[in-house]
């Protein structure tokens, strides 16, 4: 089953920017923002529980502080329930910086890990101006967290930020990821998520100044009767700007919920920018369902261009029988189809052995033979 | 020497309305080194004959058999009839996204051989395969079908088959949606591989134009899911001439 609809147009903005929890009410399931999620499984995360932090190992690039540490960003808010309670219970943030005009060459992994089986997590990103690098970040693939991730894109600096979300155990995660691109900067934000009993994950993005690219490009598998949402918000406000964002899901079993929904604001000052938005699902049997809602608000008619995508579809017999007709074996037929949809997402990641490992994970998630 | 013989052969497909029966006893046999043409109007069921005999899922075979070199071919699933040597190039040949064509074909090829070519001389083999058919080696890195035009889509066809060298290929309107020059570099490919290969062809078409270019040995007419005519290339230019009418006023 799947469903393709455009909500009607109106501020999709966050009205309630708040570090503390009591500013927002608890939602119910009826909000607009939450209609989806079934907040049972997670109610939780929206009350202050006593849960640990996560963590990661120190690098010249990573420090571990305290949540008052001034380094730290005072213009960040919440900007809803989950992530206040997370930031209000958290102990320790995981602070990773790239100085101003730094080359890194090498990515930066940073894998976080959970003191405790639920836990609260907040990540802040700062990357200086004219600096290049990549960081790929790898969740706890055996904890509950809920949590932020906090980045500052400086100045027409270059930045690809990995998420690597590999749930072993049916865990639920909540992430929201909010990323501030600075003037005339690249931002590539890639998010991996594999599995999961309840993933949320939130990313908004938001123009500090004209001229600068950001691109949030997801792919997610789901099985059995996972749940998974991806509600993007890109936050058009400053001339001349650019965004692309690309999400490739796959969903096998029969209870699989996957949720879309790409929300692109594009404001009367925001003249002369280009964005894009797409996403599309590949039912791989019957009973998955794949909800997708792009959304494009626009309050200047003064772009570049602007576009979005949806599509949900079976996995194509014909592709199989095509493939199959040549000699090729069912089961890497259907893995060369796999690989062939999520192509494009993971050809971003530059990385040779990751982006090979991510295939690998996703194929052996999906029972398919690993070959050559 | 290779031989595919088709006996009494019935399908059906499934639709909304219930099945419904399209080869209605076809009988005939494809040698190697031979070209048989398969001649016949729009939705007469040359096409599904060619899935049939590929194995495609949304036909059933309801009863006669199917053999090559003795081989029960219906009870091979679809890459076991590639394997065994049978190769359909496609009149509607489907795109892949994300999918290369060089990495498509040399899958296709490891499967057929049971072991990867030789990455030098496999480069090799396609790029002068490819030139033969005139096509832009910048094809080997697009993704298969995908925004190819119709001729386009035929070369690959026909490029596939000359690096898999089937014993016994069957080409669905391979002619269908080519101008001259085009249609002249395809059918130089078909022949080319059959003096190499000395394979057996079985070429379904609409049209007399391609005969010109790849001379067949035998004409069948194909009416209403059989066929009603066998003779020489002569019965091709009948056709030509007179059309398909003194065939469908018989059957009625
Ligand atoms: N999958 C299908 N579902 C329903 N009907 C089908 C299907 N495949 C074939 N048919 C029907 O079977 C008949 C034969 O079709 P087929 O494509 O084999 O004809 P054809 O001789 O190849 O025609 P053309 O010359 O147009 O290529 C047609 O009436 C067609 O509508
Ligand atoms: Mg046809």
């Amino acid at each position: 089953m799947s469903a393709v609809a455009t909500a009607p147009a109106k501020d999709l903005a966050p009205k309630i920017l708040s570090r503390d929890p009591g500013a927002f009410e608890i939602p119910k399931g009826r909000e607009e923002e939450w209609r989806y999620t079934p907040i049972r499984k997670i109610a939780d995360f929206f009350v202050p529980q006593s849960w640990g932090s996560v963590g990661a190992v120190p690098s010249p690039f990573v420090n571990i502080v305290e949540p008052d540490d001034p380094r730290l960003s005072t213009t960040w808010m919440p900007t809803d329930r989950v992530s206040a309670v997370a930031f209000a219970g958290v102990k320790k943030v995981v602070l990773i910086t790239i100085p101003a005009d730094h080359i890194v060459e090498e990515s930066i992994v940073v894998n976080l890990v959970g003191e405790m089986l639920n836990n609260y997590a907040h990540i802040e990103v700062q990357v200086g101006k004219f600096s290049r690098s990549q960081i790929v970040i790898i969740h706890d693939s055996a904890a509950n967290v809920s949590g932020s991730i906090v980045t500052e894109v400086g100045d027409q600096a270059e930045l690809t930020l990995l998420s690597v979300l590999d749930a072993e155990a049916p865990l639920k995660q909540h992430w929201n990821w909010t990323t501030n691109v600075g003037r005339d900067s690249r931002f590539l934000g890639l998010s991996i998520s594999l599995g999961g009993e309840v993933v949320r994950m939130v990313p908004t993005v938001n123009y500090r100044a004209p001229g600068g690219s950001a691109e949030m490009l997801g792919a997610f598998l789901l099985e059995g009767d996972q749940y998974q949402e991806h509600r993007i918000l890109v936050n058009h406000t400053e001339p001349h700007c650019v965004s692309n964002v690309v999400y490739k899901g796959a969903l096998s079993g029969q209870g699989a919920h996957s949720v879309w929904v790409g929300d692109v604001l594009v404001r009367r000052e925001a003249i002369g920018i280009q964005t894009y938005e797409l996403n599309r699902n590949l039912l791989l049997n019957d009973g998955p369902r794949a909800d997708s809602v792009p959304n494009l608000e626009l309050e200047t008619g003064d772009v570049v261009s602007a576009g979005h995508a949806s599509a949900t579809g079976r996995f194509d017999d014909e592709q199989l029988f095509y493939l199959q007709s040549r000699g090729i074996p069912e089961s890497i037929a259907r893995q060369l189809v796999v690989r062939g949809f999520f192509v494009d997402v993971l050809n971003r990641v530059n990385d040779r052995s990751l982006r090979k490992n991510l295939m690998e994970r996703i194929e052996m998630r999906l029972g398919m033979v690993t070959h050559d | 020497m290779s031989k595919l013989e088709i006996k009494d052969l019935h399908a059906s497909v499934s639709t909304d309305s219930g099945d419904s029966e399209i080869l209605r006893g076809v009988s005939l046999t494809v040698e190697s080194g031979t070209t048989s043409a398969i001649m016949g109007p729009n939705g007469s069921g040359k096409s599904t004959l060619a899935y049939v005999l590929a194995g495609h899922p949304k036909y059933t075979v309801t009863s006669g058999t199917v053999t090559l070199d003795g081989q029960d071919v219906l009870g091979m699933s679809v890459d076991e009839r590639a394997r065994a040597g049978l190769f359909l190039a496609m009149q509607y040949p489907v795109e892949i996204p994300g999918v290369s064509v060089s990495n498509f074909l040399r899958t296709s090829i490891t499967s057929l051989r049971g072991e990867a070519p030789k990455l030098r001389t496999w480069t090799k083999d396609m790029k002068e395969a490819m030139s033969e058919l005139q096509m832009d080696p910048a094809f080997a890195s697009r993704n298969v079908n995908e925004g190819f035009s119709g001729g386009e889509k035929k070369r690959h066809e026909i490029l596939q088959l000359g690096l898999m060298e089937p014993k016994i290929a069957i080409l669905d309107e391979t002619d269908s949606g080519l101008d001259v020059d085009a249609l002249k570099v395809v059918s130089e490919g078909v022949n080319r591989f059959q003096q190499k290969t000395n394979a057996g062809v079985l070429l379904i078409t609409h049209y007399t134009r391609i005969l010109k270019y790849i001379e067949p040995d035998v004409v069948h007419v194909f009416i209403d899911g059989r066929i009603v005519e066998t003779g020489g290339p002569e019965l091709a230019n009948s056709l030509e001439a007179d059309g398909y009418e003194r065939f469908s006023a018989a059957k009625a």
